[in-house]
């Protein structure tokens, strides 16, 4: 990186972004790792194309979900990285 | 791969994975055309697979035999996001996955989606958490870290504690898989099929260490998911007309859902947290969603799958290379409960009520392998009921290139398959066992004048020692195999998750707090699990041993918590280094009182 030093103002303002970015992260991960699955018996009342929807949530659905977050945070967290000028050249 | 054109290596890779791939499905055509014109007899065929296919990995693993040590335990840092994704996927499938978990969903129905959501869902605390920060850390082991931020060589130790007791209960597991694949496809005693097996281990590991073993879990990633969903797709084309079971399956749970009602099934395929009688049942609620929560941290725990975040280029490689590992993973356990559905309706259908003596062949084929499939006519009417039939639950994946009417060509394929997933598994689990104790307690705590050739060798000689113990402790056949992968998570999650997380996300986290809590949340879990499992010590709350670490992980963070409160706060530098490695840009400023020593 050019210049060398980062001001404490950057690593403050990064940080605080990036932590924000970490619990709305963790917040959905625990939704569709626990919250939705509580409901699976309910959900199950709900069949679409054969799968009773709290079934579907535990075999498919909730696995969506982390693919998009991870790939969502990667991509988040760039652009966090690229405001505040702590990205890697 | 040689050393002169590695750059040449890194941006062909997509131009030699795509040959490999090629060359992989042609060789498996060219086997089936063998079978088909009779040249050689299945035993044979089988042979030609396993040989193979170890024969390239053995390959790629010479190719890559290096004697640098920022090679052999890191990969040189060169290993793109995608690729990195590919091998972190065969890192973390092992023969539980490929061949045992739609077996589990079958027999367990909802209640084995615990594993499916439990072995994923911890990738998105691995990405969010950790694998940024250790990768812009930059050194070469879990324990570095922990070295390097609460104060030296006791940090160090109680990691490297903590690694080995999880990784060595979980490759004994794997070399157990190893050697049942093996005996099976090449007939010969399971307990020298150990070792066999662990030729081909360390064919992958020995001379390149990282660098071999990242190249060849790519190539064991695609011969894995190549092999797992050909016959499902192949079964759900002829059967549905809709080549994505995934999608497909939710018409087998139709029809699987009116079967269970016409033979008198009460605990159906899909309700969730059932018990026997299918009514709801508290136990049953509570350790799944226990079990889901020890399996993720587990998985954002174990230092085989952390490593591989070390060898991208970059931090932001290593985010993204998160994404890619968990699409990977994805890719194998979305389809495992469509098998678990395939195979339960065909069993339902076409076995169960049927005459004994007019059976689809496949169940007769399976019945003359020992253990797999056995039938016992009790009422001696000739007719098969539920009851009557017992199967182990590997059966599912094994058998149905043969339920779909395909040719022998893909069951040896399903092999080779399970073999790749396997060996993955070991070798990254031996590799970070091998590394902790050459690189961490040899050069760190024994000798740290040691020239690099020395290092390189003891490292070698360690990885021989640790995977002949693993495989004689596998020749033993050590009971609750399945139980100890479980432990295995749950001990790496009591210990390791907190003082990693804590260290990178709470400054005042002090060199006391970590190491006692690490220690504190570590031995409740061990506590619980011995005390459970060997003492009959009355479980807390129902809550299973297999998900131990829901005690121990709060203890560990509380424990830490209230001792770094205790404790007078990390120092300046100390806080300097931890900023520095929060941000991709610029130097990680290592402390010097610690362990700032620059690496080679």
């Amino acid at each position: 990186m050019k210049g060398g030093k980062l001001t404490p103002d950057q690593i403050q303002g990064h940080w605080r972004k990036t932590s924000r970015l970490m619990w709305t992260l963790m917040i959905l991960w625990a939704f569709f790792s626990f919250v939705v699955h509580v409901f699976a018996r309910q959900l199950n009342e709900i069949v679409i194309a054969g799968f009773p929807m709290g079934f579907y949530m535990a075999a498919q659905g909730s696995l969506i979900a982390f693919v998009v977050l991870c790939f969502y945070n990667a991509y988040a967290q760039d652009k966090i990285d690229a405001e505040f000028g702590v990205h890697e050249e | 791969m040689a050393t002169q054109n590695k750059g040449d290596f890194i941006s062909n890779l997509g131009r030699i994975y795509g040959i490999y791939t090629g060359g992989f499905i042609g060789f498996v055509i060219f086997i089936g055309l063998l079978e088909y014109f009779k040249v050689f007899d299945n035993k044979i065929l089988g042979y030609l697979f396993i040989f193979m296919t170890i024969g390239i990995y053995a390959l790629i693993g010479w190719l890559s035999r290096t004697a640098q040590i920022s090679e052999y335990y890191v990969a040189g840092r060169r290993v793109p996001a995608f690729y990195n994704g590919m091998a972190t996927g065969a890192d973390w499938m092992s023969a539980a996955s490929f061949i045992s978990m739609a077996g589990g969903l079958y027999l367990g129905g909802y209640g084995g989606l615990g594993y499916v959501l439990g072995w994923t869902g911890g990738y998105v605390l691995v990405g969010v958490l950790l694998a940024p920060y250790l990768r812009k850390f930059g050194q070469y082991t879990v324990p570095d870290f922990l070295s390097a931020r609460y104060g030296g060589n006791t940090a160090r130790l109680c990691g490297v504690i903590v690694l080995f007791s999880a990784s060595f209960t979980y490759v004994v597991a794997q070399v157990f898989g190893v050697g049942i694949i093996t005996s099976r496809f090449l007939g010969i005693p399971f307990e020298i099929a150990c070792f066999v097996g662990l030729v081909g281990i360390l064919v992958c590991s020995m001379l390149g260490g990282m660098r071999g073993v990242t190249w060849t879990q790519v190539a064991q990633y695609i011969i894995l998911i190549v092999a797992y969903l050909i016959p499902v797709v192949w079964l759900s084309t002829t059967k549905f007309g809709f080549p994505i079971p995934e999608l497909a399956y939710g018409q087998a749970l139709k029809e699987i859902a009116a079967l269970e009602q016409k033979l008198g099934i009460l605990k159906p395929h899909v309700a969730a947290f059932a018990d026997a009688k299918g009514a709801f049942s508290m136990v049953e609620f509570k350790n799944f969603l226990a079990l889901i929560l020890c399996l993720m941290i587990g998985t954002a725990s174990l230092p085989h799958i952390l490593m591989r975040y070390f060898t991208t280029p970059t931090v932001r490689e290593a985010r993204l290379s998160v994404g890619w590992s968990i699409f990977f993973i994805f890719l194998l356990y979305f389809t495992a409960p469509a098998y678990a559905a395939f195979a339960k309706l065909e069993i339902y259908s076409e076995v169960i009520g049927q005459q004994i003596s007019s059976l689809p062949a496949w169940v007769k084929n399976w019945q003359a392998v020992a253990g797999m499939l056995t039938i016992k006519d009790a009422n001696n009417d000739g007719i098969l009921q539920l009851a009557e039939l017992t199967i182990n639950q590997d059966i599912i994946v094994l058998s149905m290139p043969e339920v779909a009417g395909l040719p022998y060509v893909i069951s040896g394929l399903v092999a080779a398959g399970g073999l790749a997933a396997a060996l993955s598994t070991a070798d990254g689990l031996l590799l970070a066992i091998a590394n902790a104790l050459s690189h961490d307690v040899y050069y760190e705590m024994i000798d740290r004048k040691a020239s690099a050739q020395k290092r390189l060798i003891v490292a070698r000689v360690i990885l021989l020692v640790v995977a002949a113990i693993a495989a004689l402790t596998a020749g033993t056949r050590p009971s609750g195999i399945i139980q100890m992968v479980a432990w295995a998570f749950s001990l790496a999650a009591a210990g390791l998750f907190a003082p990693l997380v804590m260290g990178i996300w709470w400054k005042r986290t002090t060199n006391a707090g970590a190491i006692i809590g690490m220690m504190a949340g570590f031995g409740v879990c061990l506590f619980y699990l011995v005390g459970t499992r060997y003492f009959g010590m009355a479980e807390w709350w129902g809550i299973r041993n297999i998900s131990s670490a829901l005690f121990g992980l709060p203890v560990a963070f509380i424990v830490t918590y209230v001792v770094s409160l205790m404790t007078p706060a990390p120092s300046k530098e100390m806080q300097d280094f931890i900023d520095s490695i929060r941000v991709p840009a610029g130097d990680v400023k290592l402390v010097a009182a610690a362990d700032a020593h620059k690496l080679d």
